[in-house]
């Protein structure tokens, strides 16, 4: 049988596949449907200093292959999470990473000690390209000197794995990476939601109370493929890939174009088995394929 | 005969039990149920039911299913739908749909044999009634499928158990006839062509006798719904509503389908879809 494990900086992950921010909770959530010890990860539920409520209801449109939500970060703040869900995951036999968010790099930092403190997460995901927030968010991961600071200034608070979960809502996606790698990120994971908008013809009104949203789902993936692709050339550092992954050959399709590992995020609401699939189908992919380890897939787009 | 009607008091005292510990075995699953019928109501509802392989776990009213729709590919997220009735010796769920729009209208289009994905069973309850309880359930529309559930569960005499079916037009009544010895039945329309003229909320059973009743449960358009809970919240009636937001995954991760309510934004369908309407923030 192939070897699946894959290492991003010094976290040996059983195998590529990992949840997707605020689509799996705290992992618990979907445990009726998932084995949490089958996952190469779990990238939990965005994270803020204070308890956020998030936007107002509706918050969803769907979309032509995805959907667009606006929930803005709804969380019970990273006290909620150090006293009442840490003690509940800490023993479960994966990688449990936390996604740390804040509106300004004070708060990305308070964050990001209280989770440092933590024996049992080895990584942060510094988001810096929630499209739902009004203030800080995505502000961060659309300008350079922006993710310059950020990055910068939790780098010094943590010793252990930082990633950073990248925006496509820019011009030019790899000079944002190449910034989060010159500030000593480990790795990248990209990408967070496209921004976009719906709009009821009948109501003459926009679907979502925000008016505008972040798109996921099966739409963004050739956006996301080609980004991973120009990241994957640009920077040294690993790619977490994401976006609009339903199945095995979309996540393989992902490690070709550079990834070291996937996040599968809006796919499981349509089908919640999706990542016992994935990684069936990934380790069927190598048998057929004669390969012997995922790693010899890593960018092996062949031109 | 006779074991069946034990069977079903069995299974209801059981359920009594199970409910009093409170979702202990509500694990939910998904898979591939069997259409084994699928029959046209009146214009808009059918009554789809689907057979599950293995025995069921148990099912309350004013839970729901979240079902993909396959056949149309191009709908990306599942449909939810309310759970009208379950018989486990059969192992079928059967559910009341109303063609809102191309989801609803393709999954009324399946022909028994097809398999459907569904993930089951989803959402909290209605809050079963006590023995001696005297109960009003109001349904409008679709709303009517946990509120015939509900009745058939309950576990009181049908003399405790009244019923208001409210609808537009007696054609867009859905035949309930299986349903009449469990409960007294009053209908009301909009135009008048069946029961009393008027909104549920214009029956005399409502409007008079309204404080008769230790619980009140309603489900339908949410209007109506309001102007349920308006009356019950004067007369600090018990009462509980089931919402309908816009969900898309149907477990509690998305956290698309909030509802506004005095503990914050929660989930309909983890927190719900039932609400008692005092952790609510309707204006009524």
């Amino acid at each position: 049988m192939a070897d699946l494990s894959i290492k991003i900086h010094d976290i040996l992950f059983k195998n590529p596949v990992l949840t997707a921010s605020g689509t799996c909770g705290f992992g618990k959530e979907i445990q009726d449907f998932v084995n949490l010890e089958s996952l190469g990860g779990v990238v939990m539920k965005g994270t803020t200093l204070n308890p956020r409520e998030g936007n107002s209801y509706p918050r969803m449109a769907e979309t032509p292959s995805g959907m667009l939500n606006a929930v803005g970060l709804q969380n019970k703040g990273v006290d909620n999470f150090v006293r009442n869900i840490y003690p509940g995951i800490k023993d479960i036999d994966t990688h449990f990473i936390v996604n740390v968010n804040g509106s300004t790099i004070e708060e990305y930092i308070a964050v990001t000690e209280r989770i440092n403190e933590l024996e049992k997460i080895p990584a942060i995901e510094l988001n810096i390209s929630c499209p739902n927030v009004k203030e800080g968010g995505m502000a961060f991961g659309v300008s350079c000197p922006a993710a310059e600071a950020v990055v910068k200034a939790v780098r010094k608070v943590y010793n252990k794995t930082l990633i950073v979960k990248l925006s496509p809502n820019i011009t030019s996606i790899t000079e944002i990476a190449k910034v989060c790698e010159a500030q000593g990120a480990d790795s990248v994971s990209l990408i967070n939601t496209l921004l976009g908008m719906a709009v009821d013809a009948e109501k003459r009104k926009p679907v979502l109370s925000t008016v505008t949203g972040g798109l996921s789902g099966p739409a963004v993936k050739p956006i996301a493929l080609r980004m991973v692709w120009q990241v994957h050339n640009a920077v040294k550092i690993p790619i977490i890939g994401m976006g609009g992954i339903m199945n095995a050959t979309d996540a393989i399709e992902f490690i070709l174009a550079g990834a070291s590992a996937v996040q599968i995020g809006t796919g499981i609401f349509k089908d919640p088995d999706i990542f016992e699939k994935t990684i069936s189908g990934i380790e069927s992919y190598l048998d057929r394929h004669k390969l012997h380890s995922i790693s010899e897939l890593i960018g092996k787009l062949q031109m | 005969m006779q074991q069946v009607a034990a069977f079903i008091l069995l299974r209801n005292i059981l359920h009594r039990i199970i409910f009093a510990l409170k979702s202990v075995n509500m694990r939910k699953t998904v898979s591939d149920l069997l259409l084994i019928d699928n029959k046209q109501l009146n214009k808009d509802n059918f009554l789809l039911k689907l057979q599950s392989k293995t025995p069921l776990s148990d099912i309350f009213p004013g839970q729901f299913v979240n079902v993909e729709i396959k056949k149309a590919t191009e709908i990306f997220l599942r449909r939810p739908f309310s759970i009208m009735d379950v018989d486990y010796e059969n192992r079928t769920i059967s559910l009341l749909v109303k063609i809102l729009g191309r989801g609803s209208k393709v999954f009324t289009e399946y022909i028994p044999g097809e398999l459907v994905s569904v993930i089951f069973p989803l959402g909290k309850p209605f809050t079963l009634p006590l023995p001696n309880d005297r109960i009003l359930l109001i349904g409008g529309g679709s709303g009517v499928a946990p509120m015939l559930f509900l009745a058939k569960i309950c576990g009181l005499k049908p003399e405790q158990v009244h019923m208001i079916l409210g609808a537009r037009s007696a054609t867009d009544h859905v035949d309930i006839s299986e349903y009449e010895g469990l409960a007294n039945l009053y209908y009301a329309t909009e135009d008048g062509s069946k029961g009393e003229k008027g909104f549920v909320t214009h029956h005399p059973l409502f409007t008079h006798q309204l404080e008769s009743f230790d619980k009140i449960y309603t489900c339908g358009p949410d209007p109506m719904m309001k102007a349920v809970a308006k009356e019950a919240y004067k007369r600090k009636l018990f009462c509980e509503v089931s919402l309908e937001n816009t969900m898309a995954c149907g477990f509690g991760v998305c956290l698309c389908c909030v509802e506004d309510t005095k503990h914050g934004n929660l989930c309909v369908c983890t927190e719900g879809p039932v609400f008692n309407i005092n952790d609510l923030k309707w204006q009524i």
